[in-house]
């Protein structure tokens, strides 16, 4: 049988019973296209999350009081809990080599209040390199300075959620500068308000307050307790990173007197560890989300399966007339693997269009940004092929080796 | 042309099993039209699977066309069905939903013959059978069982086979239709040379074929030239006039 005929005989057997050849093709569509679109979703989600870790600055190293805690899961003291970092030991850090930038940082919630409006946020207390170091943009006004922070400037840059939580929905940036706020019940004056950038993973920058450092440590925490809850550092350049990371480390080591770096009483965040933590998680979570689809594939699968079967036994005069007149095994073998291959491939093509489709609209409705790879779609194609191949084996086999004789008989 | 020596077809083993054929042994000259009759059970279908090469002997040769097929494997015997032998079915088998002309044309898929080739000898075999060109494109399934058996009767000449072999081809049939199809036999046999082997229970369908086997139990009874072979074109006259009457 030539390669044209078998087209001819797929064709015309599929067509033969298109409702049932269609809903067999639809378990092929849902399996690929829940398979694409739910890889699309994960790898979207995956880079939104990157992306959002790279937003909060770059070569980005944080100093953390305490002892080193789990990223992710496993309860931790919370940030400022743990007393070890001092204004001293921000100063010994930067003299560390390719240290771009270093910002103490001191953070505690207050309520704020303004012209009768008040709520509750995070007030931080930095130095003037924090805004280059955490990439925040200023809309209006101008960020802290390093001479505010010694001369205990009682001034605050805010967020835009703060503007509209303490001055009304409707105010806009230019109207909070100038203005009064009582933070904690001591006045301030409002002379920068920051761009918004939207916020997700790794708090809402766009609802903080910053004030000068020394102002915060001066007036928020006491004469006693002149400790910092972070110390940020950005490195030169990304290969500088892990020299940076340990050279603060054995120089905090050396400050602290203490011998084993186990028991260190402090812990350093690298963004890099946290982004291959946070891919490592999505990745898991894209495998399982594309898991749960392959299962839905192997379902589709079955069901090409059972209309191959259910084929064989409806047109087993059919075969038997096949082979009376010369058909051989393999030219039976080669029409049921061809009708069961030709399914899911117009499945898998349907079925990559569909969830391309789905991808397309979760994008467009804001949901995630969605990214259809190419790897998805070759390994969903080849995937579908398989299961044509292997679903489709054992019912051809099963026609292939039906004894003429009996299958002409059959009633 | 054909020539069986002591075929022996036994089903099963040990104290279960059943001889449906012993020492079967006679030959068919090519051109031959023969009848092989025997009641339900006579082994006649048995003999019919084994002369088709559906089947393979316990015992004996047959030896097709000069050659031993009687130790064939099974794509062997599927190589020699496509050259050498034409089925006709009592049941027709034909592929439903599927035209008269893909139908006849089928064989010759199998054994990889050019599109445009298969069409030509398509229509010479329909034209043959009886099958006037407007039915050519007709779904096998608009079709009366006459013309589905003419149909039938093409696509058994249609790879040129040495052998026709009609198992029971009137069974479906009313009289009428069955004369038909048995005057068409006739004419294949007589006008153009083609070998015929009929298989049927019935004495009177038999009588059509120019010599007859009978079969019972298994063994033949009596091998013999039919004397007055009847003349399945003159009795449709007949049967017509009747009718008319």
């Amino acid at each position: 049988m030539k390669n044209r005929d078998l087209i001819d005989e797929t064709y015309a057997a599929l067509s033969a019973n298109k409702s049932r050849s269609a809903l067999t093709i639809l378990g092929i569509v849902i399996g690929i296209a829940s398979v694409i679109a739910l890889t699309a979703i994960g790898q979207g989600a995956q880079n939104s999350i990157q992306s959002s870790i790279q937003s909060i600055g770059s070569n980005l190293i944080e100093v953390l009081p305490g002892a080193a805690r789990q990223i992710g899961f496993g309860a931790s003291g919370g940030r400022g809990t743990a007393r070890s970092l001092t204004n001293a030991d921000k100063t010994a850090v930067a003299n560390v080599a390719n240290i771009a930038a270093i910002s103490g940082e001191y953070s505690s919630r207050f309520q704020v209040a303004a012209a009768g409006a008040n709520t509750n946020t995070s007030v931080d207390g930095v130095d003037a390199a924090y805004a280059s170091i955490r990439n925040l943009v200023i809309d209006q006004g101008t960020f802290i300075t390093d001479v505010q922070s010694s001369s205990l400037a009682r001034v605050a840059v805010v967020g835009p959620t703060v503007v509209t939580d303490l001055f009304g929905a409707s105010a806009v940036a230019s109207d909070a500068i100038g203005a009064r706020i009582r933070i904690n019940n001591l006045q301030f004056t409002i002379q920068g308000v920051t761009k918004t950038k939207g916020g997700s993973g790794f708090g809402n920058q766009d609802t903080m307050i910053y004030i000068p450092i020394g102002t915060a440590l001066q007036y928020f925490a006491g004469a006693s307790n002149q400790y910092l809850s972070t110390i940020d550092i950005q490195a030169a350049d990304q290969t500088s990173m892990t020299q940076v990371q340990n050279d603060v480390t054995s120089l905090l080591l050396t400050r602290h007197n203490i011998t084993d770096s186990t028991k260190a009483d402090f812990s350093i965040l690298n963004q890099a560890d946290i982004v291959s933590t946070a891919s490592s998680i999505t990745s898991t979570f894209t495998t399982l989300l594309a898991a749960v689809a392959g299962i839905s594939l192997i379902v589709g699968g079955i069901g090409i399966m059972n209309m191959m079967l259910t084929t064989v036994t409806e047109r087993m005069r059919e075969i038997g007339l096949r082979k009376a007149i010369g058909a051989t095994r393999r030219d039976i073998n080669m029409q049921f693997l061809a009708e069961a291959v030709a399914l899911t491939f117009v499945g898998g093509a349907l079925g990559i269009a569909l969830g391309w489709g789905v991808s397309y609209l979760v994008s467009s409705f804001g949901i995630v940004q969605a990214q259809v790879t190419l790897s998805s779609v070759l390994l969903a194609f080849g995937v579908s092929a398989a299961i044509g191949i292997v679903f489709g084996w054992y019912p051809a086999r099963r026609a292939s080796n039906l004894n003429p004789i009996d299958a002409l008989r059959y009633e | 042309m054909i020539d069986l020596r002591n075929i022996t077809k036994t089903y099963g083993s040990g104290p279960e099993a059943y001889t449906a054929l012993r020492s079967i042994t006679f030959s068919i000259d090519e051109g031959e039209f023969v009848a092989i009759m025997g009641p339900s059970g006579s082994g006649k279908s048995t003999l019919m699977h084994i002369l088709g090469c559906l089947d393979t002997p316990s015992q004996g040769t047959f030896s097709l066309d000069g050659r031993d097929v009687s130790t064939m494997t099974d794509d062997e015997l599927a190589e020699v069905r496509k050259d050498k032998i034409g089925f006709v079915f009592q049941s027709f088998n034909l592929l439903p939903r599927t035209t008269v002309l893909r139908n006849v044309l089928l064989p010759l898929v199998y054994a990889g013959i050019d599109h445009a080739e298969r069409e030509d000898r398509a229509e010479q075999a329909l034209l043959a059978a009886g099958l006037t060109p407007e039915y050519f494109s007709h779904l096998s399934n608009q079709l009366s069982g006459g013309q589905i058996q003419r149909v039938a009767i093409a696509r058994a000449l249609v790879n040129d086979p040495a052998l026709i072999l009609a198992d029971e081809p009137t069974g479906n049939l009313d009289s009428r239709t069955s004369l038909i199809v048995l005057g068409t036999l006739q004419e294949l046999n007589r006008a153009h040379g083609r070998t015929i082997i009929l298989i049927t229970h019935e004495p009177d369908i038999a009588e059509h074929a120019d010599r007859i086997i009978r079969l019972r139990d298994g063994e033949i009874v009596s091998d013999e030239k039919n004397k007055k072979v009847r003349d399945a074109v003159g009795e449709t006259q007949l049967y017509d006039d009747k009718n008319t009457v």
